[in-house]
């Protein structure tokens, strides 16, 4: 069989992300027809940086939908090496091909014979989940520890902001590599660090419906017990492993996250999280001298309902921009450390683990490594234009 | 300000001591020590052997007084082995115990001994540094008149279109990681695959002899990641400045355009850029580490990466306190270079 032209290939990876762009479509189309409706989110599509934004990260978002949770669009198994297809320049066709495979290596093979369109693809659903979830996590810490040292002051703002300042003051990289490696796992330091920092998610719901309903008690009690029940559960399931050192919850331990995983998602929380409490401190203490902050006081609201229903929902604005800069950034952070073969599984088709890998042979081989260097700029860009688009729109009103 | 710069001083001090403190108590943890003696004696020690090989080299004992005996305020331990042989901290190899110091630590200006580099850290870390030096003094060089070009060009007419291509341009390098950049750059400029070979793909003979075919790539990758984001920093101050009651003064009064931003504008312009530029040193260390690896110039971003991968813990914890350092100092500058470029603001 013939190798494949670049038309072709081009032609036949638009032909297999086909349900990417009619997920795209239908998205837009709706989004586009009711955006009068649609708050902030409807606004994005009047401004076209914004858009482009949008349109960039939802194409990874149904990319890792598509190909990770109903593996659609790889044409090979991620991990499965394939002897005679080391290196091949994209558009080989499949040696030993038999019914049912796909004929071409779309993108070419890497070094260990691997497909390289199927590894980009499969690694965009790895991304799109843990670099919000950590990223939200992060807000959670940095929300939950802000408020009040902006809002109290004195003492407790001293020590936070020291010790905020203390984390900013590492070098990103040597944190990961104290921290990410299989001896620390082994002492299970990244678990406490687990559960201290997880446990903030709990504490901010608990507050926030407390707060919100302790005039209703019975409303109060049945929601409480239904969110921080489940949040306890999952909190519970996140933290546990078993073969570990924190094994006392094995009995209910929900689901399991693999080791390297769980260390990855720590670090990078760890990390992101001084910097969130920065920025919402520094909100905090811009918004506490407004006259509706005196109002509730005069009130006699207390001061966590002030912090949580007066002031975090006047500070959103700029917490939704940055909340977009910051999942490109944790992208990055991610990709950094599966660039230094740090925390997740090597084999795994992780963007950053796959230029590490293809950077070897870079001057003979670049095609390994270029698609996932792309992938990972096009998602961070998308992200870094959506943040433009909303910190326009929400500056318009 | 003299209250200040000590007060800042003495904050920094505290803040190196706790990072030190923090990086040793994570290098220490036993199952690194047990990496540690495994590569530096053999893979195949039983861990009574391993215990043997730690407590005679004084690594078994309790915590604090590890750290002080690196910080050179307890003495240095002295342990006769169970081999016999006298070690301790300040015995360095062909030493005689007698002629050994009592202390030895940070104060007395002894950074230790790398184990992976076996060579004395004090003298190592220099070299890496001076040649770390050398990269980023291109790299500013490069990255700081770039930016703030573009960030002047985009500011002074905002919402024109040179305005949106060069913040688009600006929010673009932002993007682009340096693994990225990097790898691209190489693929593009070094590989035999795309066949332009203007450049080396690798920096290694430019720690000797530097030239513009191999030290470019490098310093390009660098620049562009930090670029945009002083770029837009300028770009900001730029078009509030344009927005001015004394601009338009001006402009009232006739003064050209190019008058108007050369003389009139440029000056309060360019105050935030100044301390960007500054806080994007910690920013800009992450990227030397990347692009040290990647184009294999072994500089001070290399060794962190060899000393973290082996467990060296002196050198690591030299690394660190270094780089540690370097970014609070560039915090105080930053700090200090406000206060003098914009008079309404004070410290006291």
């Amino acid at each position: 069989m013939e190798a494949l032209t670049w038309a072709e290939i081009l032609s036949r990876m638009f032909y297999q992300l086909t349900p990417v762009w009619i997920g795209m479509i239908a998205l837009f189309s709706i989004s586009i027809y009711y955006k009068r409706n649609l708050g902030l989110y409807g606004k994005l599509f009047d401004s076209k940086i914004g858009m482009i934004g949008f349109a960039i990260v939802m194409f990874w978002v149904f990319v890792g939908f598509f190909a990770g949770a109903l593996d659609m669009i790889s044409t090979h198994d991620p991990l499965s090496q394939v002897s005679g297809m080391k290196n091949k320049v994209p558009g080989t066709p499949f040696r030993g091909a038999e019914e049912g495979d796909y004929a071409f290596y779309l993108l070419g093979g890497d070094h260990l014979a691997r497909d390289v369109f199927s590894r980009v693809m499969d690694g965009a659903s790895i991304i799109i989940v843990i670099a919000p979830l950590a990223t939200l996590f992060a807000f959670m810490v940095g929300i939950t520890l802000g408020l009040p040292a902006g809002y109290f002051g004195g003492k407790l703002d001293t020590l936070l902001s020291f010790i905020a300042n203390l984390i900013l003051a590492f070098p990103v990289i040597l944190l990961f590599y104290l921290l990410v490696t299989p001896e620390i796992r082994m002492t299970g330091l990244p678990q406490y660090m687990a559960i201290f920092l997880f446990s903030f998610p709990i504490l901010f719901f608990a507050v926030l419906i407390n707060t919100r309903y302790y005039i209703e008690p019975q409303k109060r009690n049945i929601l409480m017990f239904i969110v921080v029940g489940l949040l306890s559960y999952l909190y519970l399931s996140l933290i546990n492993e078993p073969g570990t050192k924190v094994t006392v919850f094995n009995a209910i331990d929900g689901f399991d996250v693999p080791g390297g995983l769980l260390t990855v998602f720590v670090s990078v929380v760890f990390v992101n999280s001084p910097t969130v409490f920065r920025i919402v401190r520094g909100l905090t203490l811009d918004i506490k001298t407004r006259d509706y902050v005196s109002a509730a006081q005069t009130r006699g609201e207390g001061a966590w309902y002030i912090m949580l229903w007066e002031i975090l929902p006047n500070a959103r604005g700029p917490l939704i921009v940055d909340f977009c800069l910051r999942i490109g950034y944790t992208t990055i952070l991610l990709g950094t450390l599966g660039f230094f073969g740090l925390g997740l599984d090597p084999e795994s088709p992780n963007w950053g683990a796959t230029i590490n890998e293809g950077r070897k042979l870079l001057s003979i081989y670049p095609h390994p490594a270029l698609p996932p260097a792309f992938a990972l700029l096009s998602l961070v860009l998308g992200l870094n234009l959506l943040a433009d688009g909303l910190r326009e729109e929400s500056l318009k009103d | 300000m003299g209250q200040f710069i000590l007060r800042r001083v003495g904050l920094m001090l505290i803040t190196s001591i706790c990072l030190t403190f923090v990086v040793f108590f994570l290098t220490n943890l036993f199952p690194n020590l047990e990496k540690l003696a495994k590569t530096q004696g053999n893979f195949r020690m039983s861990e009574a052997e391993v215990t043997s090989f730690l407590e005679d080299r004084g690594y078994l004992q309790p915590l604090p007084i590890k750290y002080a005996q690196w910080l050179g305020v307890l003495p240095g331990y002295v342990i006769e082995g169970k081999d016999g042989t006298v070690r301790g901290k300040c015995i360095k190899p062909g030493m005689l115990q007698e002629d050994a110091a009592r202390f030895c630590g940070v104060l007395q200006g002894d950074w230790g001994y790398s184990t992976v580099f076996k060579d004395d850290i004090g003298k190592l870390v220099l070299i890496r540094l001076s040649l770390t030096g050398k990269l980023m003094f291109w790299v500013m060089l490069l990255m700081i008149p770039s930016a703030l070009i573009i960030g002047i060009l985009a500011g002074m007419r905002e919402g024109s279109s040179t305005d949106r291509t060069l913040s688009t341009i600006s929010i673009a390098t932002t993007a682009t990681p340096e693994y990225v950049s990097g790898v691209i750059f190489i693929a593009v400029f070094s590989s035999t695959a795309f066949g332009l070979k203007w450049f080396k793909g690798t920096a290694a003979k430019a720690m000797e002899d530097a030239n513009f075919e191999n030290f470019f790539l490098p310093v390009l990758t660098i620049a562009l990641y930090g670029m945009g984001y002083i770029a837009r920093m300028t770009r900001a101050s730029m078009a509030e400045v344009m927005t001015a009651q004394y601009i338009r003064t001006a402009r009232l009064k006739g003064v050209s355009f190019t008058n108007i931003v050369m003389k009139h504008a440029l000056r309060n312009a360019l105050i935030a850029p100044f301390t960007v530029i500054m806080l994007q040193f910690p920013w800009l260390l992450n990227g030397v580490v990347i692009v040290e690896t990647l184009f294999n110039y072994k500089g001070f971003g290399w060794v962190l990466v060899q000393a973290a991968g082996n467990n060296d813990i002196e050198l690591l914890l030299a690394v660190s306190a270094v780089s540690v350092v370097v970014v609070l100092l560039t915090q105080l500058i930053s700090d200090i270079g406000y206060v003098y470029l914009n008079p309404r603001i004070s410290v006291t």
